[in-house]
């Protein structure tokens, strides 16, 4: 912002024909007011980071990790026969009603896993392009969740609480460390699939938060950022102009008022002018070599998990501070368009090649080491299959897989273990509210310290739980 | 960017100075007398450690109410050493210099070092202290009920034309500071039209007001806009804020529901001026009123604003519970200003609610059924009458065929031989053997059946009745609240989990608060006689903090809501509490307190910030000026249709599709469509636009609409640079725009100069500077937008996005 000819300009106005008549207050709280927002910028985090920036591949339905993750050969060699009672014993599920009908029954995968890399991570030959990058991951075999519907569920693992109105991830982040990206919005969010993620726009809201903070979602088709463009037969200089004798005019009523939020207004008017060239910027492909997009698989103007991924490197580039991508959909009930054989793959196939490539262009270009990658949906599916014609797993919130990536993890890594069955962890517990922790503290952000006080207490992404899991920590 | 987080770095500047002077105290403190605890030490202690560190459930299990207590330390121990105040942990933490305990009071002001130095000495000296001290019995003021405080004298030259005047003066005097002067007349006028009405004034209405000399000029405008259909729009947003009012379901799939019939019924009762204890008592129990009427039915709606999951595979009491923790957290909030939630899972942490108690309210709202009414409007009640009278003409030709061909099955019988009887299938064999009287209505029915089968003209009959079944005119529904006969039970939940059932509970209110007189098997009629009683200390005082809030920006009670231990004191507790007794005095007269509020002096100050005020009292609490604030998401938008003369007036009624951005509707799980209204439904008042959960209209959302998921009572203000892109480039701005050029093409004006001037007057109800209308002329001149058409649409989009236009002054 202090580099922008108008900032400039504006202050030399300032100096040079305001500051006469003007009270020295109105002047000191312009300066704080600037001082202010070029901390937000910059914020200081609560220790050094080991990350800068974070892509958060969110792979919204709830992926299976016993098809892609987490072997189990016992439980292939139990397929068919019923759970024992102690796995289910005090336990609540999704679809509770009619899983209870009949006594759910074992299914083992038809999928082939083998050993991979140097670590020799076990991987599903589903993720042909992710097996080759097992020895740059840390793959957590042991998260947990508490809510086992799709909405609450991903509020859960996005802000924490299965209660609307809290702030997400993304936007606590922005909010402790700021952005250094003075020409796009701090967090960016991101969609493939055939729809939206359920709940929408409050998975990355900013709930409590100033609106600032919350999540700007860039559109795949037509603008980017919503009201991007110019209006109809508005040329750019017409809207520079514009822009100018609008700030010009509130530099006038600030001298007037002595209200410095005035000054915020100027700014937010120059931000969006430079979003306005920035944005189309980052969105368009023609820089990057036939290589790269090869790499990731992008086909040309289409929409798709590839371009979001390519596109999550630009930004991340561009200091953008939190970038999400959303994918749909990985729930894998066994019904029509959701079964275990043909679907399953069509997602596996949609992603693979992209999440791998991403981490293999990061490391190249030298962004790996200041990035947390996280790759995970809201919750995993259960070993035992669902009763219809095909066949599919339920929602599963006792044990899943989710993977990590730079930004100061272990490198060909495996935290947790199931148990035979896979359906509890046996050690390294990662719960959601630690899986928080742990990526607030790779930015240098003490998850305990990071509050804001709303209805009369102070809340906390992690609630009052959560511990860094150093574990998986280099 | 815009909000800072708060300023740590002062504090930790602040701490070190402070234990280097009080290490310098302690160096020289063995030389000063001994002290007196409790003249001396307790009144510190007191002020600064209570409010934690007292009663039966103190933080880290450390009490200070008694000097034994605080001998006796916590969970982390003794806190001092008698004889050796140096090495005392309660030294240590009040100067910020022990290592695991964050410094105390922990993150609020420091002690002096003088205060500092008191307790050490008395350390030092041996903590001497009185064996038979007992604990005091400390209630917090906001569970105590208000008495009526004396305005105190003014002793400003400032006219005071209120006894709020005197409370405000009272206490800027003891600050050394003076009131601001008056805001000028046009401001005056436009902040009163924002803030009452949400709309800002006509040129005639401006003219109108500037040339009334006489002494109640003022006066006159605020009674005519308190008495305008308006003022329920705009004082009816700010409680469906707080009755997290949306039109749809929310969770992920979000279907759309009728229940505007509740938000209608609020901007009538703020017009009516319902008295706000009847308010209260019809939304929290209109279904239990006796022989409630149609409104108080309607109003039971504000706990029907909760979400409903419609997600396959969900468990259905969970979300029932949901709901019903969503009703005890907003009914606290909402009327007592109380985080009655935090007990959910345990008993509260800072005020004395417990968790048992938590269930009894919680009781409350464990009893009821959720059903939809129909509630017809005027014309749909013509069009069903229609359609009743249609269907009973047909069923009555209906039933003349059947006896008809009845007729003709005895005529036929008649003729059968027992041959014939013989050769019919079975089923009607035996039938027609039994003779007549034995006949059951079944068999009679299948007879009847299969004869008119076969007549047509019967069928077509029939088929009439059913085409005209399926045109059924659907009339207007609407969500409300009923009781259960049978009740359930309600049992505490063990740590907020519904699967754990702990004791069963009864119906009940928080002790600390006023008696609850109750039978044994209470309802919400006789929770909203107790919350909206004279005796209870919350409601008034809660509710005058918010209107306050509304027109300063803050409360008396900066923290609205929350009045309990861990909110922040009243800036003018008596001011508070004399606005609470005038209140309740009035008969809950809510247009008599705006009126009293819109009518002092404080109210109508100016909102420029002088030099004193900044150095003093910079964030305004002593209310020694106005602030200026930026508009309500739905305002800004109102102000933008008002100037472009596009506004329509129409009072509720089924929301409306405003345009808004293409794409915004694919966010959600499942798609929904936004086709724009045309004609005047696309230019009704912010309020009245459909709002969807999960995808809510892009322009109210940027402007800090509250996402209605659950209780609001203060938006957050932000600036962003999303606002300047919706301002800018919004094509529903733009089409603002358009219009506003048009309209300052065509005023009657014989300069540019002119009309720049009325342009600006119509945007901002002033006449720009000299300074502004030079650059505003400037800015049109050039030599780019020297037809017409671009130099009035570049002056209309200038005035729709000056920071001026979306703000109250």
């Amino acid at each position: 912002m202090n580099s922008s000819p108008l900032a400039r300009s504006t202050r030399r106005h300032f100096f040079s024909q305001c500051g006469l008549g003007l009270g020295s207050v109105a002047l000191t709280s312009l300066l704080r007011q600037e001082g202010l927002a070029a901390s937000a910028h910059s914020a200081a985090p609560h220790f050094a980071p080991r990350a800068k920036n974070v892509i958060y591949m969110f792979m919204a339905g709830g992926p299976s990790q016993l098809e892609l993750f987490d072997y189990k050969p016992d439980l292939v060699a139990l397929n068919g026969q019923a759970i024992p009672d102690s796995y289910l014993e005090g336990r609540r599920f999704a679809f509770m009603d009619s899983s209870f009908k009949e006594r759910s029954k074992l299914l083992g995968t038809r999928r082939e896993f083998t050993q991979h890399g140097q670590s020799g991570m076990w991987m599903s030959n589903l993720l042909p392009h992710t097996a080759k990058i097992v020895d740059e991951i840390t793959m957590v075999k042991s998260c947990a969740t508490n809510l086992f519907n799709h909405a609450p569920a991903k509020l859960f693992m996005n802000t924490g609480s299965g209660q609307f109105g809290r702030p997400s991830i993304g936007s606590w982040v922005t909010y402790g460390i700021g952005s250094e990206c003075d020409n796009l919005p701090g967090f960016v969010v991101l969609q493939s699939g055939p729809r939206g993620p359920r709940g929408g726009a409050v998975n990355w809201g900013s709930g409590f938060l100033p609106t600032t903070y919350q999540g700007v979602p860039l559109r795949g088709q037509g603008e980017p950022i919503l009201n991007l463009t110019n209006p109809k037969n508005i040329t750019s200089k017409s809207q520079r102009d514009l822009i100018d004798s609008v700030n010009q005019l509130n530099l006038q009523r600030l001298v007037e008022t002595n209200d410095p939020e005035i000054s915020t207004r100027i700014a937010a008017y120059e931000m969006a002018y430079r979003m306005q060239t920035s944005a189309p910027d980052l969105i368009d492909l023609a820089g990057e070599s036939a290589a790269t997009l090869n790499l990731y698989g992008v086909e040309k103007d289409k929409p798709s998990y590839a371009r979001n991924c390519l596109l999550a490197r630009r930004l991340v580039e561009r200091g953008v501070r939190f970038v999400q991508l959303y994918h749909t959909s990985w729930d894998s009930h066994g019904g029509p368009g959701e079964t275990l054989q043909g679907d399953f793959e069509k997602v596996c196939h949609q992603v693979d090649q992209a999440s791998a490539a991403l981490i293999i262009d990061l490391k190249k270009r030298g962004l790996l080491e200041d990035t947390l990658v996280v790759w995970g949906g809201e919750f995993g599916r259960t070993p035992m299959g669902e009763n219809r014609k095909t066949t599919g797993r339920n929602h599963h919130i006792d044990a899943f897989s989710m993977w990590f990536a730079g930004g100061g993890t272990k490198k060909g890594f495996q935290l947790g273990e199931t148990d035979e069955l896979g359906f509890s962890p046996t050690e390294d517990r990662a719960h959601v509210h630690d899986i928080h922790a742990t990526m607030l503290h790779q930015l240098g952000l003490n998850h305990e310290a990071l509050t804001f006080r709303s209805q009369g207490r102070d809340f906390r992404l992690t609630d009052v739980h959560g511990s860094v899991l150093h574990k998986m920590l280099a | 960017m815009i909000v800072s987080p708060k300023n740590a770095a002062t504090e930790r500047l602040v701490c070190p100075c402070l234990s280097l002077i009080v290490s310098l105290f302690l160096a020289v403190g063995v030389s000063l007398k001994a002290n007196d605890y409790l003249t001396e030490v307790k009144p510190i202690l007191r002020e600064n450690c209570y409010r934690c560190h007292a009663g039966d459930q103190p933080k880290s299990g450390l009490r200070l109410d008694t000097a034994a207590a605080l001998i006796k330390g916590g969970n982390r121990g003794g806190v001092i050493i008698p004889g050796n105040a140096k090495s005392s942990a309660l030294i240590e933490v009040l100067t910020g210099t022990h290592a695991q305990i964050p410094p105390m009071p922990y993150r609020d002001t420091p002690l002096s070092p003088e205060a500092v130095d008191t307790i050490a000495r008395w350390i030092d000296s041996g903590a001497h202290h009185p064996t038979d001290e007992i604990p005091e019995e400390h209630v917090h003021w906001a569970f105590k009920k208000p008495t009526r405080p004396l305005p105190p004298d003014n002793k400003t030259r400032f006219f005071a034309k209120n006894a709020i005047d005197h409370f405000i003066f009272s206490r800027l005097t003891d600050s050394k500071l003076l009131p601001s002067p008056e805001a000028s007349r046009e401001v005056l006028l436009r902040r009163l039209y924002l803030d009452i009405v949400g709309i800002p004034p006509s040129t005639d209405a401006i003219d109108a007001y500037l040339t009334d000399y006489s002494i109640n000029a003022t006066e006159k405008v605020i009674d005519e806009l308190l008495s305008s259909p308006q003022f329920g729009e705009r004082w009816g947003r700010h409680w469906l804020d707080i009755a997290r009012y949306a039109d749809s379901n929310g969770y992920s799939i979000d279907s759309p529901r009728s229940i505007w019939r509740y938000r209608d019924y609020v901007v009538d009762a703020i017009n009516g001026n319902l008295p706000f204890d009847q308010f209260v008592t019809e939304q929290l129990a209109g279904d239990l009123l006796p022989q409630p009427t149609r409104q108080q039915l309607i109003a039971t709606g504000f706990h029907r604003n909760t979400q409903i999951n419609q997600e396959g595979g969900i468990d259905r009491e969970q979300f029932r519970i949901e709901s019903v923790v969503d009703r005890v957290a907003t009914t606290g909030s909402a009327f007592l200003g109380l985080t009655i939630a935090c007990a959910q899972c345990h008993d509260h942490k800072f005020d004395p609610i417990r968790q048992s108690e938590y269930y009894q309210f919680f009781a409350f709202f464990n009893n009821q059924d959720e059903p939809t009414i129909e509630t017809p409007l005027e014309h749909e009640l013509v069009a069903r009458d229609k359609y009743q009278a249609a269907l009973s003409h047909l069923e009555k030709a209906i039933q003349e065929s059947e006896s008809k061909i009845q007729q003709r099955i005895f005529d036929w019988e008649k003729h059968l031989s027992e041959a014939d009887i013989q050769e019919l299938p079975a089923s009607y064999r035996i039938i027609l053997t039994k003779p007549r009287e034995l006949r059951t209505g079944d068999e009679l029915q299948e007879l009847l059946d299969h004869f008119s089968e076969e007549n047509e003209a019967h069928q077509a009959l029939m088929k009439r009745q059913k085409d005209l079944k399926r045109k059924r005119p659907r009339v207007t529904t609407t969500m409300i609240l009923r009781e259960r006969d049978k009740k359930r039970d309600t049992h505490i939940h063990i740590k907020g989990d519904f699967t754990r059932h702990g004791e069963k509970v009864e119906p009940g209110t928080p002790s600390i608060l006023n008696p609850f007189q109750g039978s044994d098997r209470a309802n919400r009629l006789e929770l909203a006689h107790w919350l909206a009683s004279e005796e209870n200390p919350l409601l008034a005082r809660v509710t005058v903090n918010r209107i306050w809030q509304q027109y300063f920006g803050r409360g008396i009670v900066e923290t609205e809501n929350d009045f309990g231990t861990q909110g922040i004191p009243p800036s003018h507790p008596a001011l508070l509490d004399w606005l609470a007794i005038e209140f309740i005095e009035s008969g809950w007269d809510v247009k008599a307190l705006h009126k009293k509020i819109l009518m002092s002096t404080t109210y109508q100050q100016s909102s420029k910030v002088s030099a004193s005020h900044a150095m003093i009292d910079p964030d305004n609490r002593l209310f020694g000026r106005q602030t200026r604030m930026r508009l309500e998401s739905e305002i800004v938008r109102d102000v933008a249709l008002t100037a472009a003369n596009l506004l329509s007036t129409r009072i509720g009624g089924p929301s409306a599709h405003p345009p808004q951005p293409k794409g915004v509707m694919t966010l959600g799980q499942v798609q929904r469509s936004w086709k724009p209204d045309e004609g005047e439904n696309r230019y009704r008042r912010g309020l009245y636009t459909f709002f969807w959960r999960a995808t809510p209209h892009p322009a109210l959302t940027v402007f800090d609409s509250p996402d209605a998921f659950s209780t609001c009572s203060r938006r957050i203000r932000s600036n962003t640079p999303l606002q300047a892109l919706t301002l800018l480039n919004d094509p529903a701005y733009f089409e603002i725009a358009l219009v506003l050029a048009d309209r300052i093409k065509s005023l009657n004006c014989d300069s540019d100069k002119s009309r720049v001037k009325e342009a600006f007057r119509i945007c901002l109800s002033r006449f720009p500077s000299r300074a502004e209308t030079r650059h505003l002329l400037a800015a049109i001149q050039a030599p780019d937008r020297s037809e017409s058409k671009d130099k009035w649409l570049f002056l209309a989009r200038i005035l729709l996005n000056l920071d001026e236009t979306i703000t109250r002054e």
